[in-house]
């Protein structure tokens, strides 16, 4: 157990190479099959590929998600006012991003 | 261990309603939630309003609380007085993941981690271990450079009576050099351990990145002011700048602007694709401090008139 503390473990990035499937998804979620079908039909998630059996979701959709799962649960709002709620924080950070740069 | 002032937390009155505590809560969520919050203490203040709410949000609680009465105060030392009766609370109703309450809570009410929401486990049943998340802190150095931290994780597992208790894990992680805001990093097998011998959850690590006092970030691009003369602007100039890699000499074309952005290729974050560094000029006016320094200036004016407002069309 101690060897296990002690150790350093390495980390994969999950940058831009890596897309997960619908299971995948899930998994890394934690959450269920429907609740994961729910966010790409409120829009909140755009994976590549029609059919659920060939969706890929790139690495990015894993913070979508989560932060998505958080929202919900902690503010008590539906899905759609996490949806709406992440847009807006997106686009805050965008838009603080550009008032930095000039 | 710190006695907590649940009320001041929360910023009602000790008489407050039910109501009222869940409108003070509920306010107070939105404004610390780590996902939306600004304030740089958002997670430790989200986890304290969370904790009072638990305890003033049920009417056994926050009796339990009120017991106490008005003799403590935010901070001070507190031990639970002999004839408290821990346990014996009920935890059923937890929202939310696995958060992990204070000392002073769980003196009070308990060491019941919060597992209201876990599935529980069967017997002879067999079942891959949850996965855990967590936010990981980092300096944009060392997510240029890669970096090994120790993480402090509270893990549930079961004991030997298959009861859940939280653990303190510390592991020393690898975080690879090129992580940008928001990404995640896998450790396999890192999450909760499985159930009846079932392979353990992953721990998801997200990034989130440290404001840094020179240099800002967008996406793997870094950005940079530099002050600049108005000579080595206008007659351009080498000058050395500072990048996350370290100093490099860049060279300022004649007749720059200040505003004007200067590309240092792949001097930004590493990866795939690396990033580049942006340098944006600003252009610094010299004080005139003294009559020789207002006389230049005077002789600029007269032999080489300039209108930076033309455009303005004045």
């Amino acid at each position: 157990m101690s060897d296990r503390e002690l150790s350093i473990i390495n980390g994969v990035i999950l940058d831009e190479t890596v897309t997960f499937s619908f299971e995948e998804m899930c998994y890394a979620c934690g959450i269920e099959a429907e609740e994961l079908i729910a966010m790409v039909e409120e829009g909140l998630l755009e994976p590549h590929g029609t059919t659920p059996r060939a969706w890929r979701f790139p690495a990015a959709s894993l913070h979508r998600a989560l932060t998505a799962c958080r929202l919900q649960r902690d503010l008590h709002i539906n899905l759609a006012g996490a949806a709406l709620a992440l847009e807006l924080l997106e686009e805050l950070r965008e838009l603080r991003a550009r008032l930095r740069e000039r | 261990m710190e006695f907590k002032d649940y009320y001041k937390i929360m910023g009602v009155s000790r008489d407050a309603s039910a109501e009222e505590i869940k409108r003070a809560y509920r306010k107070l969520a939105r404004k610390y939630h780590p996902d939306v919050s600004k304030e740089p203490d958002a997670e430790a203040r989200f986890k304290e309003i969370n904790e009072a709410y638990e305890v003033l949000k049920d009417p056994e609680k926050r009796a339990a609380y009120d017991q106490l009465g008005t003799r403590w105060k935010a901070g001070e030392d507190f031990r639970p007085p002999p004839d408290w009766n821990v346990g014996g609370f009920d935890f059923g109703g937890f929202e939310g993941g696995p958060t992990h309450f204070s000392d002073f809570f769980e003196a009070l009410f308990g060491g019941a981690s919060p597992f209201g929401t876990r599935r529980s486990p069967r017997q002879g049943f067999r079942m891959r271990g949850e996965n855990e998340y967590a936010r990981l802190q980092i300096s944009l150095e060392e997510a240029y450079r890669g970096a090994t931290r120790t993480i402090t994780l509270q893990i549930p597992e079961p004991d030997a009576q298959g009861r859940l208790v939280t653990r303190t894990r510390t592991l020393q992680v690898r975080i690879p050099a090129g992580v940008t805001q928001g990404q995640q990093i896998r450790l396999a097998g890192q999450g909760a351990p499985g159930i009846g011998g079932g392979p353990a959850g992953d721990l998801f690590l997200e990034i989130e990145l440290l404001a840094h006092p020179l240099f800002r970030l967008e996406g793997r691009d870094v950005y940079l002011d530099l002050p600049v003369t108005p000579w080595e602007a206008a007659l351009g100039a080498t000058v050395s700048v500072p990048t996350l890699g370290g100093t490099v000499d860049m060279k300022i074309p004649a007749g720059s602007q200040s505003g004007q952005k200067l590309r240092l290729r792949g001097r930004g974050l590493p990866g795939r694709s690396p990033g580049d560094q942006y340098v944006v000029l600003q252009i610094m006016t010299p004080p005139a401090h003294n009559e020789a320094a207002k006389d230049l200036y005077r002789r600029m004016a007269r032999e080489m008139p300039f209108n930076p407002r033309s455009k303005l069309g004045v």
